[in-house]
């Protein structure tokens, strides 16, 4: 159950969702560019040696 | 015994991080997950802040990695120049959008907390000016590596920049003994009983600031792991056009 924040909900509640909101774009990204590149060596390895 | 310069070997790194990082990963979100829970849904208000008090679950792991992060990257910089590891000029690129994120969540949850609070959302005080000039190396940093081409020289001038930046990394951390002024109050955390955080709060934050570390080491691994590939990618890609 939520907790009861008094006057200052809208400070708190938006320091929460700011910086949670931060960190999930800071992981998609991270994750999104290490499939990339992966994805990408894998290509080229492939490429260079099509019976490796 | 194995020395620990034997993980500048790339291979060996891939191999001990891809290990390694699963477990990383999951007890950064199980610290996250509990530490913020507990924080914000089991803790009671400060009989002055109010319910304030459940920024500082974020902002004080955030501005201690903020700064950490920047230590570590004086390290691997370090490293870097004097040993020439490819793998810790990388781990130092890696690691610089991490401890740049922590640094705005520091900043946005100060700022937030401050305008109830200090009644303003910004002061030219030496802890926070400090801090936002950390910011700007974080940039500057980021910019730098992007702007050469050269990779060897690109960390040569960036490990030079994250030299001259710990200067405000340290003053953002020790301003407030230095300069006895300013609206920011002292460390949060104190070894002294007395001036510690009531452990109502104590605990909490602990577990907060654990799964802060713990998040930042899983990214900096699995984004060192990225660079790595990529310049194995870029190695392999000029090969083929010198064929």
């Amino acid at each position: 159950m939520m907790p009861d924040l008094g006057k200052y909900a809208t400070e708190v509640l938006s320091a929460y969702v700011v910086s949670l909101a931060l960190i999930v774009v800071l992981v998609l990204i991270s994750w999104r560019q290490s499939q990339v590149v992966r994805a990408r060596l894998r290509e080229v390895e492939r490429r260079r040696d099509p019976d490796g | 015994m194995s020395s620990m310069w034997e993980y500048a070997n790339p291979k060996r790194f891939m191999q001990l991080s891809g290990t390694v990082l699963p477990w990383v990963s999951g007890l950064a979100a199980l610290c996250l997950i509990v530490g913020l829970y507990w924080g914000f849904f089991l803790t009671p208000d400060d009989f002055r802040q109010g319910s304030t008090v459940k920024i500082i679950y974020l902002h004080v792991p955030s501005a201690l990695m903020a700064i950490n992060a920047w230590i570590m990257m004086l390290v691997t910089s370090l490293v870097w120049l004097i040993r020439r590891h490819h793998v810790s000029a990388l781990a130092a690129r890696a690691a610089a959008p991490v401890g740049a994120t922590f640094t705005v969540i520091a900043l946005a949850t100060g700022a937030i907390w401050g305008q109830p609070m200090w009644g303003t959302w910004w002061v030219w005080d030496p802890r926070l000016t400090s801090f936002l000039i950390l910011f700007l190396f974080y940039l500057g940093y980021i910019a730098l590596w992007e702007a050469v081409e050269d990779p060897d020289t690109a960390a040569d001038l960036t490990s030079v920049l994250c030299l001259v930046g710990s200067v405000f990394a340290l003053m953002s951390r020790y301003a407030v003994l230095f300069w006895n002024q300013g609206l920011h109050q002292g460390a949060t955390l104190s070894l002294d009983k007395e001036e510690n955080i009531s452990d109502v709060f104590y605990f909490p934050l602990l577990v907060s600031i654990a799964g802060f570390v713990l998040l930042f080491v899983a990214l900096v691994l699995l984004r060192t792991r990225t660079e790595i590939r990529a310049r194995r990618l870029r190695a392999l890609i000029a090969r083929e056009r010198m064929a």
